[in-house]
């Protein structure tokens, strides 16, 4: 019999028999569930070509990002402006030099998306971190001591919920653009520019400012997280093996990182994974209201704003970072409907 | 019914009053002041502008000001970018804009979405269903800002069927509205199929029908109206946000909303404007979720405010 002919509870029951004898494993099984998931495999494919093209972005990039001779402005390559409005074509600057063509510097278009990389991913990645690391360490300790602990603690996050996300994270942007431009030694806002110093150069996008998008993302993205974890915690804590736990003596941080934490994790993964898309269309928003990345960093979004002013006359400078956007925003969002899935197929297709 | 309501409404007070504190605590936290420029000016000139507008007094003094101005005169200040024109004039002249735009994209959003996500939970795992989910994806994963600038591209530099961009006519809001309503219908539509395929498992779903109740009935009147209550709690807060303005949609398609605004007087320290487009949020959010609310006892009858 082939497998093309076998019914599904059939290719179960193979697929049973050829784990007889081995331990069933949430993580091992998560896998192949994931990788079985087209979508999601796509997703992390692509995923993992946007992470080799920001660490190669050096290598990859044609011509320099922010350098770019005004004489060359507005090129269209040859290829492109037949699939422009026919009446670019009677105006533009054809010039195959540039493969995505020139912006309104003479900067190469497809080299600011390739180092555009470098903001996007690290922003989506480190917002996901900073909520999962303050989020859970949040919720757990709200949820897992209770009583009055949780409910102070949770009355702060319903005030900052109540709060509109936007509104903080465009405050904050402008309050650290303000405080923190002053470099003289030995204040509080040197410092902060000189960590913001190694984190650029980490990244490797010299006067970025990106420390700054990393801590007004951060600091707004942890309370859905802590939510999360406090509701899950509140009905693991119950369970008999949390309290048989208790009964052998494990102390409190034991039992939370032992026993709680892997079986909290998984929902905390996939919802993280799922708000990186968030993350960056936030930094995206914030360059594009020029409160982002300080120029000439290329960021997606000041790419958009820059392009979007000249939409109707030269409609390539906004076409590509609009879909490299579109693809890291389906690629995550890909991933992360597979991680639901495989980690737990109940939740299948919901919410 | 009618005491609830109230006491919801008097509830808005204190709600302002905290919003209100701490944004203009926040707000003046920020350093710098509405008449620092590029080219600073003579410091007499500033020291009389700000004497003129109240600034030169302590904050407390002026966050009192601002308060009894609204309260006895309904007066939300000036705006220090234009002489002559107030807070009040801003919200006269681009909240009906603004409002307009963001009902017509809730009316999308309603209008694709709900249908979308009651068939797909309906005839799960056929072609409805697939393209439910399909939107669902596309719609989260294509944000306004990418939307906006394809469909000018597409349609009105492209095929000529739609203004590029402007305001005033039916046929230059279609654009915008699709652009900021796709991203919601998307999320009404997940919404919809997931609580659609809770409520047809539930119990009374299996009395109505051993009642022998129509399958249209059955749906209609039972299943929907249950499978609602999620969505409409949704509902609340996505109307607060799309009727007082977003910024992206207004920018690229030129439409002279409170986005811009919203933006602009946080960045040039305008605290009457940061002030008043807050608190217009905060009232519109609320009033907005008591609708909600008062929805709940007319879908689910076993929900009563006393």
């Amino acid at each position: 019999m082939t497998t093309s002919e076998m019914t599904a509870q059939q290719k179960a029951a193979q697929r049973l028999s050829e784990r007889m004898g081995k331990p069933a494993n949430l993580w091992l099984d998560a896998w192949h569930r994931l990788i079985r998931n087209r979508a999601a495999l796509i997703g992390g494919i692509l995923l993992i070509l946007l992470l080799l093209t920001s660490i190669l972005a050096p290598l990859l990039a044609p011509f320099s990002y922010s350098g770019g001779d005004s004489l060359e402005a507005y090129t269209v390559p040859r290829w492109l402006i037949k699939l422009l409005p026919s009446s670019v074509s009677t105006y533009a600057k054809v010039s195959d030099k540039f493969f995505f063509g020139s912006d309104y510097l003479g900067r190469d278009v497809l080299s600011r998306l390739i180092w555009g990389t470098r903001v996007s991913l690290p922003v989506g990645f480190i917002g996901a971190f900073t909520a999962l690391l303050i989020g859970l360490v949040y919720g757990c300790v709200s949820g897992y001591y209770g009583g009055r602990v949780d409910n102070l603690m949770m009355r702060i996050v319903d005030i900052m919920y109540a709060f509109p996300t936007m509104l903080l994270i465009i405050l904050m942007m402008a309050f650290f653009k303000s405080t923190f431009a002053d470099v003289r030694p030995g204040t509080v806002a040197a410092t902060f520019n000189a960590v913001n110093k190694v984190v650029d150069s980490i990244v490797g996008l010299p006067g970025g400012g990106m420390l700054f998008i990393f801590m007004g993302i951060g600091i707004t993205a942890w309370m859905g997280m802590a939510r999360l974890a406090r509701g899950q915690i509140l009905s693991l804590k119950e369970k008999e093996f949390i309290e048989a736990a208790h009964m052998i003596g494990a102390g409190d941080m034991r039992i939370l990182i032992r026993h709680i934490l892997p079986n909290i994790i998984g929902p905390c993964i996939v919802s993280e994974t799922l708000a990186i898309p968030g993350y960056i269309s936030t930094e995206v928003f914030l360059s594009f209201i020029g409160l982002g990345v300080d120029p000439p960093t290329p960021s997606w979004g000041s790419m958009i704003s820059d392009g979007a002013a000249m939409l109707r006359t030269y409609p390539h400078m906004v076409i590509f970072p609009a879909l490299a956007l579109a693809v890291t925003m389906f690629a995550f969002n890909f991933l992360g409907d597979g991680l639901r899935d495989a980690l737990d197929p109940k939740m299948k297709g919901t919410s | 019914m009618g005491r609830y309501v109230i006491r919801r409404l008097l509830l808005l007070i204190p709600v302002l009053f905290f919003i209100s504190i701490i944004t203009f605590g926040l707000a003046h936290a920020v350093p710098g002041g509405p008449f620092d420029r590029e080219k600073p000016l003579p410091p007499e000139v500033k020291a009389n502008l700000e004497k003129y507008y109240g600034l030169d007094q302590p904050v407390w003094k002026q966050y009192v000001d601002y308060v009894s101005d609204i309260v006895l005169r309904f007066d939300f200040g000036p705006t220090y970018r234009s002489r002559g024109r107030g807070v009040n004039d801003i919200f006269k002249d681009h909240l009906p804009v603004s409002a307009q735009l963001g009902l017509a994209a809730i009316a999308i959003a309603l209008v694709i979405g709900l249908p979308l996500g009651i068939l797909a939970a309906l005839k799960q795992n056929t072609i409805w269903d697939y393209l439910g989910m399909g939107l669902a994806i596309f719609g989260v994963s294509v944000p306004a800002i990418v939307l906006g600038p394809m469909l000018i591209l597409i349609f009105a530099l492209s095929l000529h069927l739609l203004p590029v961009a402007g305001w005033g006519t039916p046929a230059k809001m279609i654009m915008p509205a699709l652009a900021l309503g796709l991203r919601e219908s998307a999320i009404i539509a997940r919404l919809t199929r997931a609580s659609m395929l809770q409520v047809i498992r539930e119990d009374y779903i299996r009395t109505a029908r051993a009642k022998g109740l129509t399958e249209r009935v059955v749906m209609v009147r039972h299943a929907l109206k249950n499978a609602f209550i999620p969505v409409a709690t949704i509902l609340g807060p996505m109307f607060a946000a799309l009727v007082t303005g977003t910024f992206i949609v207004e920018q690229i398609f030129a439409i002279p909303g409170m986005g811009k605004y919203f933006i602009t007087s946080i960045t040039n320290r305008d605290y009457p404007v940061v002030m008043g487009t807050i608190l217009l949020y905060a009232v519109f959010l609320v009033l907005a979720n008591l609708a909600v609310d008062l929805t709940y006892a007319f879908l689910d009858p076993r929900i009563r405010y006393t």
